[in-house]
């Protein structure tokens, strides 16, 4: 990781010395431990804010958007997936950015290292694949591997799918049999069993909405649960809102979502937002043998006609 | 959405897609019986039902 940080470093300042880009945008310390937050740089002294590490599991492309001049951009594979997005949907043009690409070794799964604990952990560090972590009353050391987080060990594309720069060697790709075994467990329940599942997923949401914010789809300037004129849906913590609101999103993400994972890294009551998401990526994969964010030339299946949609679910 | 809706737990024979021009009025209502039918076997839904009480 530290030949990462120090090579995102040295190309920001690289850019910014010669004012090719007015500012860029990466990852800094958070105010916790294994906490990281995103941050835009702009002045030279400040490449040193810039860091990288198994934590930083939001998705950079969220903060692309409304920029004068050019920028500079840290992406991870799914970063970059939705960098594409934004491209093909005229969030940004391509020539107003620099991307500094990051191949991948996955993040990790916070809450699942922090159950560990009784206590704080008031220390993280990492050293390749061995994770160390300290609290008032113990120390650990992990493998990483066995604290990924859920769409991590699925991700088949660790890789930056466009980049200006690399900050070090394109790691090795996976392919999976059953990418969506997660989805396909819940295919295989009875409808009720479905519904108590979600139900039950949703129980605890607070509606504080971290998981849009986070999501760089979801970049509406107003969003349909803030609407008022018409009001889509009801604003409070009724459960048929609360499953309305997450089901409609999902919908608004569909063939677009790179499950990059940040909805869930940025929910406070550990909801994993991406039941929802994750159907309508293999429903986008299996019907229209999309990935999303793969493609500078194609428009996402729902944005696009084709005579050759599936359409037998109309009588 | 109907996939996803059938995927969250609501049955696939309560939500219908269909394309019927103001002309085919036979069409529409045997459409109709048919969801009609198709939703009388499933009963009454309980699922998504706003309680405004
Ligand atoms: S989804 Fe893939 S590219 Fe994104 S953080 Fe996880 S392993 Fe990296
Ligand atoms: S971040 Fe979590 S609690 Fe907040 S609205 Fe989303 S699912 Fe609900």
């Amino acid at each position: 990781m530290d030949t990462y940080i120090n090579k995102i470093r040295e190309l920001s300042l690289k850019l910014l010395k010669k004012k090719e880009v007015v500012k860029v945008i990466g990852f800094t310390k958070g105010t916790l431990p294994m906490a990281t937050s995103p941050i835009a740089i702009s002045l030279e002294q400040d490449v040193e804010k810039l860091i990288f590490n198994s934590t930083c599991g939001l998705n950079l492309a969220n903060y692309i958007r409304n920029h004068k001049g050019k920028i500079a951009v840290i992406a991870k594979g799914c970063d970059s997936r939705n960098i594409i997005t934004h491209i093909v949907e005229n969030q940004i043009p391509r020539e107003q950015l620099h991307i500094i690409g990051v191949p991948c070794k996955g993040m990790i799964d916070k809450t699942k290292v922090a159950s560990l604990f009784d206590d704080d952990i008031i220390e993280f560090s990492e050293d390749n694949d061995t994770l160390l972590l300290k609290s008032s009353s113990k120390e650990e050391r992990l493998n990483k591997q066995d604290y990924l987080r859920e769409n991590c060990k699925l991700c088949m594309h660790k890789n930056p799918v466009i980049y200006d720069d690399l900050v070090g060697d394109l790691v090795d790709e996976q392919t999976l049999d059953t990418p969506y075994p997660d989805v396909e467990q819940i295919e295989n329940m009875d409808a009720d069993t479905k519904w108590q599942h979600f139900d039950k997923l949703t129980k605890n949401c607070i509606r504080c909405y971290a998981c849009r914010n986070a999501c760089p789809i979801c970049y509406c300037p107003t969003c349909f649960v803030d609407e008022s004129g018409p009001q889509w849906v009801g604003k409070g913590q009724d459960k048929t809102d609360v499953n309305t609101f997450h089901f409609l999103r999902a919908f608004h993400c569909a063939g677009r979502c790179t499950d990059c994972g940040a909805c869930v890294e940025a929910c406070p009551m550990d909801i994993n937002v991406r039941d929802f998401t994750r159907k309508l990526n293999k429903d986008s994969f299996e019907l229209f043998e999309w990935e999303a964010g793969l493609d500078l030339t194609k428009r996402p299946p729902l944005d696009a006609y084709s005579p050759n949609d599936p359409n037998d679910f109309i009588k | 959405m109907g996939n996803l809706l059938e995927h969250m737990g609501i049955e696939r024979d309560r939500v219908h897609f269909s394309w019927i021009s103001s002309a085919e009025a036979t069409k529409f209502v045997d459409v109709v019986k048919e969801i009609s039918e198709k939703v009388r076997a499933l009963g009454p839904n309980k699922k998504l039902v706003k309680d405004y009480n």
